[in-house]
């Protein structure tokens, strides 16, 4: 069962495919974006020097800071009165990154989410459980539109209100369930909790990503929760969720959607392709986007692709989970942070010098965020309140600033250790 | 007509007061009154001692970090009533007690120690009341 029928193009055509693609859109970033303009002569490179799709070396990478020099619409290569949605994920200073969608986008972005389900085994008459958060995260809205596409029946719980969310799973028959992986445990926990056994109820397969995660985990998901649990990646740069997605029937390695997403794996320190099968970085060329088509976009994600062809009939190839970052991003219960978002709310506080620990766990399900402040003479106070009012200031600014709860230690000068170069800022103690 | 009050925060580990403690107390250093308040990750120990600057000085040499804040030692006769006759004076007054802790010494008054905002104020409340306001140096000589 497949979505498109693109999913079983043969190597040589889908390949033809990508390089009639790959072809019109560097034409139009080169007409259409100034910033591609600018990067392709600085490089000396033209559209018409695209002949092959190994040419693409030829291009020049694409990176986060790229996006926010060039925020908000800068890097757009539609007008705005073209372009019917835009959603925002974290920068690694002040500014979210912005990415846009003309309404052409919005339905291949839906037809990708579509091939996930059916991947999944997921049809007409599922009822969807979408926990991913609604909002500018692309989470939400992404499987919403897929699944509506698919013709399933919806049920937009967004994230939170755990309690609530295991009554509709019960009560409305929910079979498919999509939300963060360590979500997905959570509910199981939460659902212990009400007396109910959440593997009893309807679900029958799950669709989990916005966060890595491992075999390991994917073995207690389907174990406690009683479904199937699979893999599903993206990023809003590329699209959002449905760049790539791992299929029922095999359930490793996780297709690409190379129709529309030219993939490859470079050496980060480099910038050279890796050997077939080698880990490395994750890049991706947009083939089909409208609004906001970005060429060899540096994913920061490491992995490695699988050339094997999969037994799900499938044609396009494999990556392998995520398996770590070139930067120092975290992901907490689904969101981006970066540390250097936290340094900026620590040192927006009159007096507050940058000595801090970020620490990650993960207690029960649900992952939990602690920064160690620094009490030096300049924030201290003989006043017990005035200590209470500080940790409660810095926990509200980094709420409103990261998206997430962080809580905030007061410590003494000697915890937080002093090093040569730089210093170690994060603990993540996070076995996933 | 005030006091050197040293506060040092500490974090609610054990062995962080013992290790206070005992820094002050080889330096010679005389504790005369104390108090510790306490919140769940760490506490603010506020200490009134015989000798300020030195007792500054060894606890900032040994990482913690320290402040200096001017408080009221007061003196009470050492009887039922008097303390709720003097937080009488400084109500009517509108002073807002940041916090208080009391002490004994040789002799034969109570002695306490506030915290206000306006410390002067609160001093001038005290004037026409039979409430004596220590000097620093009273306060020092207390202790032989």
């Amino acid at each position: 069962m497949y979505w498109n029928k693109e999913e079983t193009l043969p190597r040589k055509k889908l390949e033809a495919l990508q390089l009639e693609k790959l072809k019109a859109v560097a034409a139009r970033v080169y007409q259409k974006v100034p910033f591609y303009k600018k990067k392709f002569d600085a490089a000396g490179v033209k559209p018409k020097d695209i002949k092959s799709l190994k040419d693409i070396q030829k291009l020049p990478f694409t990176v986060k800071d790229d996006l926010r020099d060039n925020y908000p619409y800068g890097m757009f290569a539609m007008p705005m009165k073209d372009v019917v949605r835009v959603h925002a994920s974290s920068g690694t200073t002040g500014k979210p990154t912005v990415v846009g969608y003309t309404r052409n986008d919005i339905e291949t972005w839906a037809d990708l989410i579509a091939r996930c389900l059916v991947s999944a085994g997921a049809h007409k008459g599922d009822i969807i459980h979408n926990a991913y958060g609604y909002g500018l995260f692309t989470g939400g809205l992404g499987f919403h539109y897929g699944a509506e596409k698919l013709g399933a029946t919806v049920i937009p719980v967004s994230g939170g209100n755990t309690q609530r969310q295991i009554l509709i799973m019960k009560d409305f028959g929910s079979t498919v369930l999509t939300c963060t992986p360590s979500y997905a445990l959570h509910l199981a926990d939460v659902a212990a909790e009400q007396g109910i056994d959440i593997k009893k109820l309807k679900l029958r397969v799950g669709i989990h990503g916005a966060e890595p995660w491992s075999e390991r985990m994917r073995d207690e998901i389907e174990k406690r929760v009683g479904i199937d649990a699979l893999d599903i990646y993206g990023l809003s740069e590329v699209i959002g969720p449905g760049v790539s997605c791992e299929c029922i029937e095999e359930k490793h390695g996780l297709h690409i959607y190379e129709d529309h997403f030219l993939a490859e794996v470079i050496d980060p320190k480099t910038g050279e392709p890796v050997e077939p099968g080698e880990q490395g970085e994750l890049v991706f060329t947009c083939l089909s986007k409208e609004a906001f088509p970005l060429i060899r976009y540096r994913t920061k994600d490491l992995s490695h692709l699988i050339a094997e062809p999969c037994k799900c009939g499938r044609t396009s190839c494999r990556m392998s989970r995520i398996t770590g970052r070139t930067d120092d991003m975290l992901i907490i219960r689904g969101v981006n942070v970066f540390p250097s978002q936290i340094e900026h709310v620590l040192l927006n506080i009159e007096g507050l010098e940058p000595h801090y620990l970020i620490i990650v766990d993960r207690k029960a399900a649900l992952d939990e965020l602690e920064v160690q402040v620094e009490v030096s003479e300049k924030i201290f106070s003989d006043e017990m309140k005035r200590l209470d009012q500080l940790r409660d200031k810095l926990e509200n600014d980094l709420k409103d600033y990261l998206g997430v709860n962080a809580k905030i230690t007061l410590v003494e000068p000697r915890t937080i250790q002093r090093s040569e170069g730089k210093a170690k800022r994060v603990i993540d103690k996070r076995k996933i | 007509m005030k006091v050197k009050q040293i506060s040092v925060f500490m974090e609610n580990q054990p062995g962080r007061l013992a290790a206070m403690a005992s820094c002050l107390g080889d330096a010679g250093i005389n504790i005369m009154a104390l108090t510790v308040a306490e919140s769940s990750d760490f506490g603010v120990i506020r200490l009134i001692v015989n000798d300020f600057e030195k007792a500054r000085k060894i606890l900032k040499d040994r990482k913690f970090t320290v402040a200096e804040t001017e408080v009221l030692a007061v003196e009470i006769p050492d009887e039922p009533g008097s303390l709720g006759k003097v937080l009488k004076v400084f109500a009517e007054q509108g002073l807002n007690v940041e916090y208080m802790y009391a002490f004994v010494s040789r002799r034969q008054d109570a002695l306490i120690v506030f915290r206000f905002d306006d410390p002067d104020k609160a001093i001038s409340a005290l004037k026409n009341t039979k409430v004596k306001v220590l000097t620093n140096e009273e306060v020092l000589a207390l202790v032989k």
